[in-house]
């Protein structure tokens, strides 16, 4: 939109002329995911996830929409309806598993989405708000894998809602009214399962419209690419349409291949078996864990077992949401002028400290809370807070960058001059 | 600001994690977790081979009206199998024939409403039935069972790690506490009403053991019924119930990788004609 | 455009190369339309009736209270069921219709069991646009053929639930039923 050698829409059909006249529905189109959208001509495979996330909320929201048309959301009943689901509306096991995993996949691809903008700095000006919209995505996201997680009514449904609200009664003094007001009671029932139901069907139509936002932002300054230097002319880049859009089409069949071969042959895998146990308020199962998508987060909660001038109830809870609430400051914490990784070698190598980090988190979180997990949880959270707080400050002042080259072309050029004699190698991207 | 403010929160946060970590670490060292007899002695489940098993497994048909017959004759006495209806047996093999007797002939019956009094009844249950369960409610579950609910085994095999080997193991790991045990863990002695076994999670369970002697149900198929076999045929059983679409769901898996595989292939052909002459 | 002119390498030659490239786009493009049928057809039949829905429930009712001249009204596969224990008058008055004038020929003797014609056993399901007709109940209106009348747009059935009158366009559906016993008969 913003490069002077975007391609114009011209409407070929006059029908479509006809709309394009009163609604410009398919100028917009063309010019967001269409020819009308210059794109830097390097971007590797990791720039795919954004449209795999796309499609991730896509088959959500398909499969939700059409699960919701047989489940009931009645304590009583729910956890019956999901195995009548299972068990005898058509299709109903396939649609039920691949929302349950096609959760699990949304997470994945976000993630990734996610630390590929941390490490080719897609944070930083001009996209700062690209950044933050994307991170309120992320929230409502976790908002609506929680609900959308108790609504089956199994142990893990009923033990994590009730762990979760839990969280809020940690507050000091209004937490404990905040909490019976969010369950509507003073544990998970009816109540509370009825409006998880509500919110779970709302927010993914929130986050539609938030990735609408997120996308805008975007094309504003157009899209990053794997070298973080601007876009410097017309050769530099490529039409969306049709080079990304088969490239995104490659990596949705890639992705869908996946995903096919986790909900065709193994649909629970990355579930709980106590899930498949319904609700018993009297009976907590063994071990509590959330999702494997929340596990670093859950990690950082359980680490502080210690009361220090405040609860330690609280200060895990104030330190998860923080763990979250920090990388809305992260254009302001990491103010390197140079964008991509590649051209921080300091940053590289904590950029890889962190990923390690964060699955270390992960592992931790998803094991019983118990030695040494606990303990490697808490030295994992102390680095996850410096490493944004502390070590991403200090870096991006110290640091001295490797030169960047001239032009997304010449580094494009400069690849290919190495790669000799074989110029198309996918293998070099 | 921000930065100085992060700062502040990220030493403060990384402070009482290491404090909390200290702490922790100290209190490790002075008093060491005691070691517990779960701990020691709960065993994983034995692997059991069932033809289910795998991503293109099928279910064994006559294994599974074995089990069936197991569960009938054995399980269901307490065990309730609620979320199955008596119409699905038909994917096991019975014809629609058989499976309206089983119905009509199956012991427990049906809650019903007497027409001419309102006042509860039962009646004989019809194919289109869930299994009626054993008992109306949990109360007068646990009342006849020493206060232990003989939990519903429908999606067993689902709502256990290992499931199908998990319920083998469990059915065939009765056993007298190891005197080592006893050694170790003096106060670990099984409570009167509860059974030593080593793959249940507590290594005491209520349920008295079920399947006790060969020959305790005789097969129409003139399978041996020794304990093994029946813990194995009712294993697959409860495979079965927990996932009756596990076949579909194979082989629809098997066409819908075929198809992505071929479909994926294209589109990277695709990609390639497209951005041919572009260097990227 | 020069990204455009990128797009047309000169070492290429047209003609056969161009069409191969061609025809994998399209057979991509294609592929991708295929696929995307076929996830359609579950999500559109998961609307069809369930199996649960679908599993043919059967009822047994005992008939041995029903009066000369009453009916009852009961549920069968949660839509209503009419039983009448007709009079001789009644019998007479439906066997007294020419078959061939009626909108939906059938006697009596083809809508009851042999032996057993006293029994009208009907769905309460009016075939013009499913209302309950009325006639089931004690003094509800029978209409002008002494049978049911359904009042939702006038649709007059006779004794033997034959429409006579009004918009319907069939008799009463008889469901699949047989006696038991004397006094007891299964419907389904």
């Amino acid at each position: 939109m913003s490069f002077p050698w975007a391609n114009h829409y011209a409407p070929k059909h006059p029908v479509m002329q006809w709309i394009d006249d009163r609604l410009p529905l398919p100028r917009l189109v063309y010019n967001a995911v269409g020819a009308g959208y210059p794109v830097p001509r390097n971007l590797n495979y990791f720039w795919n996830f954004g449209v795999l996330a796309g499609a991730a909320l896509a088959i959500q929201i398909i499969t939700g929409v059409v699960l919701a048309m047989h489940y009931a959301a009645n304590g009583d009943i729910a956890f019956a309806s999901v195995e009548h689901i299972m068990r005898d509306v058509n299709s109903g096991w396939m649609l039920r598993y691949a929302h349950a995993n096609g959760a699990s996949f949304f997470f994945i691809v976000v993630y990734l989405h996610i630390f590929r903008g941390l490490f080719y700095g897609s944070y930083k000006a001009p996209r700062e708000m690209v950044w933050l919209l994307g991170l309120v995505i992320f929230l409502l996201m976790m908002a609506t894998a929680f609900m959308g997680y108790v609504l089956p009514w199994g142990q893990m449904s009923f033990w994590g809602a009730k762990v979760i609200t839990g969280l809020f009664g940690a507050i000091p003094l209004v937490g404990e009214p905040i909490q019976t007001w969010l369950l509507g009671g003073f544990a998970p029932d009816n109540a509370a399962l009825n409006r998880f139901f509500s919110l779970h069907y709302l927010l993914p139509f929130v986050i539609a419209a938030v990735v609408i936002l997120h996308i805008w932002a975007l094309h504003i300054p157009g899209s990053s690419n794997p070298t973080g230097i601007d876009v410097k002319g017309p050769q530099d880049t490529v039409p969306f349409h049709p080079y990304y859009t088969a490239k995104d089409g490659f990596g949705l069949g890639v992705f869908l291949i996946i995903f096919a071969i986790m909900l065709f042959f193994a649909p629970n895998y990355l579930g709980h078996p106590d899930n498949y146990i319904a609700a018993n308020p009297l009976s907590t199962p063994a071990h509590i864990v959330p999702e494997w998508y929340f596990w670093p987060f859950y990690a950082i909660l359980r680490a502080f077992t210690v009361d220090f001038i405040l609860p330690a109830k609280l200060w895990g809870v104030l330190a998860m949401f923080s763990a979250i609430l920090l990388l809305f400051f992260l254009p302001w914490l990491d103010k390197s002028p140079v964008r991509s990784g590649n051209y921080r070698p300091t940053f590289k190598m904590f950029f890889w400290i962190l990923v390690l980090d964060v699955l270390v988190l992960g592992y931790c979180g998803g094991a019983p809370a118990e030695e040494p997990y606990v303990m490697i949880s808490q030295l994992a959270a102390a680095y996850y807070f410096a490493h944004f707080l502390i070590i991403l400050p200090i870096i991006s002042r110290i640091e001295r960058p490797l030169p960047l080259p001239g032009s997304i072309t010449e580094a494009v050029l400069a690849k290919h001059g190495e790669v000799a004699g074989d110029a198309q190698a996918v293998a070099a991207e | 600001m921000v930065r100085p403010i992060g700062a502040l929160v990220g030493l403060g946060f990384a402070f009482v994690l290491l404090f909390s970590l200290v702490v922790g670490a100290v209190n490790f060292i002075k008093e060491p977790p005691a070691a517990t007899a779960e701990h020691e002695f709960h065993l994983h489940p034995k692997p059991l081979a069932l033809a289910s098993n795998g991503p293109l497994g099928r279910f064994d048909r006559q294994q599974l009206q074995r089990g069936f017959q197991v569960y009938k004759e054995v399980c269901a006495a307490c065990h309730s199998l609620k979320y199955v209806s008596f119409r699905d047996l038909h994917e096991v093999g019975f014809t629609e024939a058989e499976v309206k007797a089983i119905a009509k002939q199956w012991a427990i019956e049906v809650p019903s409403v007497n027409p001419d009094t309102g006042e509860p009844a039962t009646r004989k249950a019809e194919a289109a039935d869930k299994f009626p369960t054993p008992y109306p409610n949990e109360v007068a579950a646990r009342a006849a069972n020493n206060n232990a609910l003989p939990p519903d085994l429908s999606l067993m095999t689902k709502a256990r790690h290992d499931g199908a080997a998990y319920v083998h193991s469990l059915l065939t790991g009765y056993q007298d506490q190891p005197a080592e045990l006893l050694k170790k863990f003096p106060d670990s002695k099984t409570g009167t009403g509860l059974h030593y076994n080593p793959y249940f999670a507590n290594l005491n369970i209520a349920m008295p053991p079920p399947l006790v002697a060969d020959g305790q149900v005789t097969y129409a198929d003139g399978t041996p019924a020794t304990v093994d076999q029946m813990a194995q045929d009712v294993s697959a059983f409860l495979v079965w119930t927990a996932e009756p679409k596990l076949e579909s769901r194979h082989r629809t898996g098997v066409a819908v990788v075929i198809f992505l595989l071929i479909a994926t292939g294209l589109a990277f052909m695709a990609y390639r004609n497209v951005w041919s002459g572009i260097k990227h | 455009m020069a990204t455009l002119e990128q797009v047309q390498p000169t070492d290429v030659p047209e003609g056969e190369g161009v069409r191969r490239r061609d025809f994998i786009n399209v057979a991509a493009v294609s592929f991708a339309g295929v696929g995307a049928v076929a996830v359609a057809l579950p999500l559109i039949n998961q609307m069809n009736p369930s199996a649960d829905v679908l599993a043919l429930a059967s009822i047994e009712v005992d008939v041995s209270k029903i009066a000369e001249g009453q009916a009852i009204k009961t549920i069968f596969r949660k839509q209503p069921l009419f039983i009448r224990h007709l009079t001789a008058k009644e019998i007479a008055e439906a066997n007294a219709v020419p078959v061939d004038s009626l909108r939906d020929p059938q006697t009596l003797a083809e809508r009851t069991k042999a032996g057993k014609e006293q029994w009208l056993i009907t769905m309460g399901v009016c075939t013009h646009l499913g209302c309950v007709p009325l006639g089931a109940g004690e003094g509800e209106n029978r209409g002008e053929f002494g049978g049911y009348f359904c009042p939702c747009h006038g649709s007059h059935y006779d004794t033997a639930a034959r429409i006579r009158k009004g918009p319907a366009p069939k008799n009463l559906q008889v469901p699949e039923y047989a006696f038991k016993s004397d006094t007891v008969v299964q419907i389904g």
